[in-house]
C-alpha cells in the first residue's frame, strides 16, 4: 500500500491491520511517534492525518485515508512549529517520551481552537498522558503558542 | 572553596584512609584510575584527560555518567563540567559512556545510614562518609536516590578545572609562557597576543603532562550556568521535535524484533506452552524459550507481540500468595515482635505515655504501585562468540554488564553496555530482567542485534511494584499541643528484594522500612518509629522516593489527627514541634507563600499542610481543595524545599511540579491489585496517574540554607500525598487513612 508521511510517498508491504504507528516505526523508521500502550489510553503515538490528530496504534494502516504527518513533519529544530517553539521557551519535556504526541494533539487542538479558555485546554489535552508532570508548563505553553499563532 | 587536591581527597577518595590497603580498589587519580574504560579504547590520537571529559578529533565530549530518564541529568552533568572548562554545553558532544568502577556513586548509600539527615554531628557525618566506601569498592553505579548532584556537583566541576588547566600547560609549552598568562573561552585556549589554540589541538600533549591539579575551583560569583534562571536543559529542542532517540527508537540495518511474555508470578516457570499458531503468523523467525517465559523474534515488533499473545502457555504457581487479601493479611501480621527491624526513634517512654487515657489509634494501608513509565522496557543486544553488545535505558549498567556477562559464559571485558536515554523511570530501570531476557533471544541468533519490546500489558504485568505497608499508629496530645506518636510500619524490604535479585542481599536492619517516617525533625516528647520486616510477597523495588513515598503519607497524616484533636494550628504546631532550624524556615515559608490563616477556609473548602524530609530535603506543601458536589477539586499547591543550593532554577521547579504531581495522581487515583498472581491493572485506563484536567496550580520555592547541596527528584514526592488527605479532612471532616484515596471519596 501506498502512504505519504510528511510529503514523502512510501510503498510498504504490510498485512491493512497493522497499526500505523508500527508501520512508521519499525517499517520507514519514522520513530517521533512513540508506543506507550497501544490501547489509545496515552496519546504517545499521535500523528495527524490531513491535519485531524489521531492514534496511531489505534489506526490500522488499511484504513488511512489522507496524508500523515509526524512530529518530525510538524516542524524541524531549525524550523520549529509554533507549538514546538513554545514547548522550548517553557522547557515543558522532563523525558520527554509524551511530547511529540502532546504537541501533535496541541498543534491539532489549536488549529480548530486557535483561542481556546482554560477549561478547554484541560478537556483537550487530558487524553495525553505524562508521567513525569509537565501539565503545567504544557498549559503554559499552549497559551504561547496560541497566542503567537494568531500573531498578537 | 579549597583547592582540587583537597577537594579531591575530601570527596572522591573519602574514606580510603580509613581502609587502609583501599589503594588496590580505587586510588582514583585523574593521572592513573584504576578502572579508567576511556582509556581502553582510545584509537591513536586521541587524548583522554579525566573520565569526564574526552577530546579527540572529532572534538569534546562530555561523558555524564549519571542516566537521564527525564530529570534532566545530563544537562546538569555537562553543565557543571561546562562551568569550569569554558565549553559550550550546547556545542559539546555528550556520552554517558561505559559502565565503569570509576563512576562509582558515593552519595547513593548516605540515605542508609542509621542516622537522620538533620543531625550532622562528626560522628554522624563520619558515619555517612563510610557508607562512600562500599559503594566505592563494589563500583556502585548507580542513577537513583536523588544522588546525582549532590554526588558530582565538585566532582564533575573538578573534572571540568583540571582538564581546563593541563589544557592550558599544553598551551603554555606549546607557545612558551606562563600558564597563568593564558584565558580560555568556548573550548580554546586564548594565547597573550589574542591568538587562540584550540582545545582539540592540544589535547595530544595535554595527554602527555601531570595534570594540573593545583587550582582552586572558581568563586560562585563567576557561575555562568550553576544557579542561573537563564540555564536551559541542552536537549529541549531535540525532544520537542521527535529527534531524541530514546533506547527504543534505535535501530540496525540487519536488526530483529522481538517481544516476550513471561509468568506473571515472578520466579514461576513455565509448566508448558503450544506455539503452532504463532509459529506461522506472517514476520516469525523463531520462537525462544527463556527463563520463565517465552519469546518471539519476528520482522516487526507489532507482528511479534501478535504472535507472543498467539502461544498458548500454561504458568507454574510462584511460592507466594495469589491474591491482595492474603498479602493484606500477612502484612497485618507481620507488626509483631517476630518481624521487627528496626527502632531508630525510640525518645521518651512511649508505653508509658500511651499506658492509660485517651489514646488515639488508626490503621494505615498503603497500596502497591507501579512505576509505569511510558516508555516500555526495551534492549537491543547482539551476542557473538566473543562479544556481547548491549544498548539499553537501564539505571545499573555495571550490573547490567555483570549479568550479561554470566549469562553468555564471556569475561566482563567482552561485554559493552551502551546505555541510552530513557522515557521516564521512577526507579523502574534499577531492574535488568528485560535486557537479561534480551540476551536470552540474542543467543538464540548469535550474530544479529535483536530488539526486544515489551507490551504495555507485559510492563504492567511485570513490575516490581513499590510495596504495600500497613501501619498501625498510637497517639495522644495534652495541653492543646502533640504529646505522644507510635507508629509501627509493616511492609517487605524493599533493599533485600532488589539487591537479592541484582547481587546480594546485604544483613542488618532496612532503613528504608522507616525512612521518611523515623527521620523527621520533630521533637515530640514519647516518639516511636518501629519497622516491621514482612515476610517477602510480590518481589517489589524502588518507586520515586522508595520509603518515604509511603511513609510520609502515614506519619504525617497521623501527625495532623492528633494536631486536629489537640485542637491546635495544623502548620503552627508542625512549626513548634520542629527543632531543625532549616526545615523550621521551610515550614514557615509555605506558610507566608500561601498566606497560612488556618485550616478552615470557607464552606467547603480546607486546607492541608504536611512535611517530610526525604532524601534530606526538608519539603513542606500546603494543599487547597474544594468538596464541589461531584467531588474533591485540588485548587493551589504551594512548595517549599530546602536544597542548599539551586543548581538550576528552572529544572528544579520542574522536578518539582513532576515529584507533586507524581505524588498526587497516584495518591488519588492508584493501585495494584493482585488476583491468581496477575496485577488486575493490565493498562493506563486502570493505572491513569494525574491527568491534566487534575493538575492544580502549584507555586514552588526553593530555599538554600541547608549546609549541602541535595538532588530534588524526589522529595516532591512525599508530602503531596499527605497534604492532599490532610485538606480533605480540612474540607470535608473525613479522615482517609487508606490510598488509594478514590476508594473513599470522589475527585473531578
Amino acid at each position: 500500500m501506498k502512504l505519504n508521511v510528511n510529503g514523502n510517498e512510501h510503498e510498504v508491504d504490510v498485512e491493512p491491520d497493522m497499526p500505523l504507528l508500527w508501520v512508521l516505526r519499525d517499517e520507514l523508521n519514522i520513530t517521533g511517534p512513540k508506543y506507550g500502550c497501544g490501547v489509545a489510553q496515552c496519546g504517545a503515538c499521535t500523528v495527524h492525518i490531513d491535519g485531524m490528530a489521531v492514534r496511531s496504534c489505534q489506526m490500522a494502516a488499511g484504513d488511512v485515508d489522507g496524508d500523515i504527518t509526524t512530529i518530525e513533519g510538524l516542524g524541524t529544530p531549525d524550523a520549529m512549529h509554533a507549538v514546538q517553539a513554545a514547548w522550548v521557551e517553557h522547557q515543558v519535556a522532563q523525558c520527554g517520551y509524551c511530547q511529540s504526541g502532546q504537541i501533535m494533539a496541541a498543534a491539532s487542538f489549536l488549529d480548530v481552537n486557535p483561542e481556546p479558555t482554560d477549561d478547554q485546554i484541560d478537556h483537550a489535552m487530558s487524553a495525553n498522558l505524562c508521567r513525569c508532570g509537565t501539565y503545567p508548563r504544557i498549559r503554559a505553553a499552549i497559551k504561547t503558542a496560541a497566542k503567537n499563532l494568531s500573531g498578537t | 572553596m579549597g583547592r582540587i587536591g583537597n577537594i579531591a581527597r575530601r570527596t572522591f577518595l573519602i574514606g580510603s584512609a580509613a581502609v587502609a590497603g583501599g589503594v588496590a580498589f580505587g586510588t582514583y587519580a585523574y593521572k592513573k584510575p584504576t578502572d579508567n574504560p576511556l582509556l581502553d579504547h582510545l584509537g591513536e590520537g586521541e587524548s583522554a584527560i579525566t573520565p569526564y571529559v574526552r577530546i579527540d578529533g572529532q572534538g569534546i565530549t562530555l561523558i555524564t555518567p549519571r542516566a537521564d530518564f527525564g530529570q534532566g541529568g545530563y544537562s546538569t552533568q555537562a553543565m557543571l563540567i561546562a562551568e569550569e572548562l569554558d565549553v559550550d554545553p550546547n556545542a559539546v558532544r555528550l556520552d554517558p559512556g561505559p559502565p565503569s568502577a570509576a563512576y562509582y556513586n558515593g552519595a547513593v548509600m548516605e540515605e542508609a545510614s542509621p542516622f537522620p539527615a538533620y543531625n550532622t554531628d562528626p560522628i554522624a557525618e563520619r558515619a555517612r562518609s563510610f557508607m562512600h566506601v562500599p559503594a566505592k569498592l563494589l563500583g556502585l553505579q548507580i542513577t537513583g536516590g536523588s544522588s546525582t548532584v549532590p554526588d558530582t556537583f565538585v566532582k564533575l566541576r573538578s573534572a571540568g578545572c583540571v582538564a581546563r588547566e593541563t589544557l592550558k600547560q599544553a598551551a603554555a609549552q606549546m607557545a612558551g609562557v606562563e600558564r597563568s598568562a593564558l584565558k580560555t573561552q568556548n573550548g580554546q585556549v586564548i594565547l597573550p597576543d589574542g591568538k587562540t589554540l584550540s582545545y582539540v589541538e592540544l589535547a595530544p600533549l595535554a595527554a602527555t603532562l601531570d595534570p594540573v591539579m593545583d587550582v582552586p575551583l572558581r568563586d560562585e560569583s563567576t557561575w555562568k550556568y550553576i544557579g542561573k534562571d537563564t540555564t536551559k536543559r541542552v536537549d529541549m529542542i531535540a525532544r520537542c521535535t521527535g529527534t531524541f532517540d530514546y533506547g527504543i527508537d534505535l535501530a540496525f540495518d540487519d536488526m530483529v524484533y522481538a517481544s516476550v511474555r513471561a509468568n506473571p508470578g515472578i520466579g514461576g516457570g513455565v509448566k508448558s506452552y503450544d506455539a503452532n499458531a504463532a509459529q506461522s503468523m506472517r514476520g516469525v523467525q523463531k520462537i525462544v524459550p527463556i527463563t520463565s517465559g517465552v519469546g518471539v523474534i519476528a520482522d516487526n515488533t507489532w507482528r511479534a507481540m501478535q504472535a507472543v499473545n498467539a502461544i498458548d502457555i500454561t504458568w507454574d504457581a510462584p511460592d507466594y500468595p495469589a491474591s491482595s487479601d492474603e498479602i493484606w493479611q500477612v502484612l497485618e501480621n507481620a507488626i509483631s515482635d517476630e518481624y521487627q527491624d528496626t527502632r531508630n526513634r525510640d525518645d521518651g517512654d512511649i508505653d508509658a505515655a500511651l499506658g492509660d487515657g485517651d489514646v488515639l489509634e488508626a490503621t494505615y494501608r498503603i497500596p502497591f504501585l507501579a512505576h509505569a513509565p511510558l516508555e516500555p522496557m526495551n534492549a537491543i543486544v547482539k551476542v557473538s562468540d566473543d562479544k556481547c553488545e548491549i544498548w539499553t535505558g537501564t539505571q545499573i549498567p555495571g550490573f547490567v554488564k555483570a549479568h550479561a556477562a554470566t549469562m553468555t559464559g564471556l569475561d566482563a571485558d567482552q561485554v559493552f553496555v551502551y546505555t541510552q536515554p530513557m522515557g521516564g523511570s521512577f526507579g523502574r530501570r534499577l531492574e535488568d530482567t528485560y535486557v537479561l531476557q534480551t540476551i536470552e533471544l540474542a543467543m538464540a541468533v548469535k550474530g544479529t542485534p535483536v530488539k526486544m519490546t515489551w507490551s504495555r500489558e507485559e510492563d504492567f504485568a511485570h513490575d516490581y511494584p513499590r510495596c504495600a505497608q500497613v501501619s498501625r499508629a498510637r497517639g495522644k496530645v495534652a495541653n492543646g499541643q502533640v504529646d505522644s506518636l507510635d507508629l509501627s510500619i509493616a511492609a517487605p524490604s524493599t533493599a533485600a528484594s532488589w539487591f537479592g535479585r541484582i547481587a546480594m542481599a546485604p544483613p542488618g536492619p532496612d532503613a528504608s522500612l522507616v525512612a521518611g517516617a523515623w527521620d523527621q525533625p520533630f521533637a515530640i516528647p514519647n516518639y516511636r518509629v518501629t519497622g516491621y520486616r514482612a515476610p517477602e510477597t510480590v518481589p517489589v523495588s524502588s518507586w520515586r522516593s522508595v520509603g518515604a513515598s509511603g511513609n510520609g503519607f502515614l506519619h504525617d497524616c497521623f501527625l495532623d489527627e492528633l494536631i486536629h484533636r489537640a485542637g491546635a494550628d495544623p502548620l503552627m504546631e508542625r512549626i513548634r514541634l520542629c527543632h531543625h532550624d532549616v526545615s523550621r524556615k521551610v515550614l514557615e515559608t509555605v506558610g507566608e507563600m500561601c498566606n497560612w490563616n488556618g485550616h478552615a477556609i470557607g464552606e467547603n473548602r480546607g486546607r492541608g499542610v504536611a512535611f517530610t524530609m526525604a532524601f534530606s530535603v526538608p519539603c513542606a506543601q500546603v494543599i487547597e481543595v474544594t468538596n464541589t458536589p461531584d467531588g474533591i477539586k485540588i485548587d493551589n499547591v504551594w512548595v517549599a524545599a530546602d536544597v542548599g543550593k539551586v543548581v538550576e532554577p528552572i529544572n528544579l521547579e520542574a522536578q518539582i511540579f513532576g515529584g507533586v504531581i507524581f505524588g498526587l495522581g497516584h495518591a488519588m487515583n492508584c493501585e495494584l491489585t493482585y488476583d491468581n498472581y496477575v496485577p488486575d491493572q493490565t493498562n493506563y485506563h486502570r493505572f491513569e496517574g494525574m491527568r491534566l484536567y487534575q493538575c492544580p496550580q502549584i507555586m514552588v520555592k526553593a530555599l538554600e540554607n541547608g549546609a549541602k547541596i541535595r538532588g530534588i527528584g524526589e522529595p516532591g514526592v512525599p508530602p503531596a500525598a499527605p497534604a492532599l488527605a490532610n485538606a480533605i479532612f480540612a474540607a470535608t471532616g473525613q479522615r482517609i487513612r487508606e490510598m488509594p484515596l478514590n476508594k473513599h471519596i470522589n475527585f473531578v
